[in-house]
């Protein structure tokens, strides 16, 4: 049987999905845990490490942003901070955590994931605040707002779009980074593909593939939508919106 | 220690460095190393390779550049994780699928800011070239080349230092470099282990970075120019007599 046609089984048994036992596990100190033979219960998991990341990440990297955005210094600090997660390895900062106290397992793959998804954000709305038309800003002055009206209802308003923009390429990023997790025993998608490769089907390898890529791509459109419906519609056209960091 | 007290069997100790391990493991680390080195300069060089005539074909038929766009936008959103699993049942546990996994997506880096480059050119520039009488292979190579340089340097550092993160995914399929290392350190809870071979990691990307910066600056003396403080400088002062004399 070739590798598609075995993918192809895997895919269209319905046992692969539900999970032999429902979607959960009890664990053995009385808890549960999403069942890892189960496709919808590790897309369920994936999905939640993936809002939990995007979350932590936007909690601080949004107040941050907006912050410094508005005094328009730091700009260097968050360059650099970005650069840095571009060449730090995802796996390297996963088994650093893996081997120090935070510990095997979701909790570890969900802050080394929001520790990747804070660039973006942190820079898109930094570059969103700070590149406010000059002239607006004094105008906004001009009639006598206060530093926080300024900021709150000029400045931020107009850095929506790219902080939209930055808030989708963090999830996407995060989607297609907690796979990783199941190298340090931790749940989600990438589950499916680490079995396959240690029981050398092939078959549950390519199908683990295809449906970690189906997850990434439906994120990625899903949020472009959203990212476009909350542009205002004059700022659509001008190129003023760029999709990626 | 005084002597005759018994020493408590605490767990041994597990520093996230220590040299001892560096000294003991030299031979391993240096060829995890060497192995992480050769996947990255090797993907980013058949990448270089494919991708500027692909996007030189993009910038001259125009027809051919949305597609490729696109097409190369939907292959970057895949999980690496996702893009080793759909290779490794045809191309096999190893080196050819690391390969071929880093070169798609160094490729992916490289077309989209090569085909920015060159369609940032100014057309001005691209005008007085034709009316000088430059041929197409000419005007490639003198003017439009040239001038997408900066795009070029920016996507070339960003696809070597994403590539050097992205041979460490290469564990899935049992071929990761540096990777490597760090998985065995993790499976046998080993800190040296793990905390060096992240560090070699971020110290080669670190390294490939500053000598493409370098080497960009050297293909571009012209940046350099403009970009030099005292240039800026008198320039400041010239407006400023300017506008005192106004």
């Amino acid at each position: 049987m070739s590798n598609i046609d075995e993918a192809w089984s895997f895919l269209t048994t319905a046992q692969n999905w539900t999970g032999a036992n429902g979607l959960t596990t009890p664990t053995f100190d009385g808890g549960w845990s999403w069942a890892s033979d189960s496709i919808i219960a590790l897309g369920i998991e994936h999905l939640l490490m993936s809002v939990a990341a995007v979350a932590i990440a936007a909690v601080i990297g949004l107040p941050l942003g907006v912050y410094l955005g508005h005094l328009r210094k730091g700009g260097t600090a968050t360059v650099i901070a970005s650069n840095v997660s571009r060449a730090m390895p995802t796996l390297a900062l996963l088994t650093l955590f893996a081997a120090s106290a935070i510990g095997f397992g979701n909790r570890a793959v969900i802050i080394a994931v929001a520790i990747f998804a804070l660039p973006p954000i942190l820079t898109n709305t930094f570059t969103g605040m700070s590149d406010v038309d000059a002239q607006v800003r004094d105008s906004a002055q001009g009639i006598g707002m206060t530093p926080f009206q300024v900021a709150t209802r000029v400045e931020l308003p107009l850095a929506v779009p790219l902080i939209a923009a930055g808030l989708r390429t963090s999830s996407v990023q995060s989607v297609a980074t907690v796979p990783l997790a199941a190298l340090v025993a931790g749940g989600g998608l990438g589950v499916i593909i680490n079995t396959g490769i240690a029981t050398q089907r092939y078959g549950q390898v390519l199908a683990g593939g295809i449906i970690v890529a189906a997850f990434a791509l439906t994120a990625d459109a899903v949020l472009g939508r959203l990212q476009r419906s909350v542009t205002p519609p004059q700022l659509r056209a001008t190129g003023a919106v760029k999709t990626s960091a | 220690m005084a002597r005759g007290t018994v020493e408590p069997m605490d767990a041994p100790a597990n520093p996230w460095f220590s040299w001892q391990y560096l000294e003991r493991n030299w031979g391993e680390v240096a060829d995890a190393f060497v192995i992480h080195i050769q996947l990255t300069l090797l993907a980013v060089a058949i990448a270089v390779a494919i991708a500027l005539p692909m996007a030189i074909l993009a910038r001259r038929i125009p027809r051919l550049a949305r597609p490729i766009m696109g097409f190369t936008g939907v292959l970057y959103t895949i999980p690496s994780f996702a893009l080793f699993a759909l290779l490794a049942p045809y191309t096999g546990i190893g080196r050819t699928t690391v390969l071929t996994g880093l070169v798609m997506y160094a490729l992916l880096i490289l077309v989209r800011n090569i085909l920015v480059g060159l369609e940032g050119v100014d057309a001005d520039v691209v005008d007085a070239a034709r009316g000088i009488g430059y041929g197409d292979t000419r005007l490639l190579f003198a003017v439009e080349l040239p001038n997408a340089l900066p795009s070029m340097v920016a996507g070339l550092r960003l696809a070597t230092v994403s590539t050097v993160a992205l041979v460490t995914v290469g564990v899935v399929v049992g071929y990761g470099g540096l990777g490597q290392l760090m998985f065995r350190g993790l499976q046998s809870d080993y800190r040296a282990q793990i905390a060096t071979s992240a560090l070699l990691c971020l110290v080669l990307a670190l390294v490939l970075d500053v000598l493409l910066l370098l080497a960009g600056r050297a293909a571009m003396p012209w940046s350099r120019l403009s970009g030099t403080r005292t240039r800026r400088r008198a320039a400041r002062r010239q407006l400023k007599s300017v506008e005192s004399a106004a």
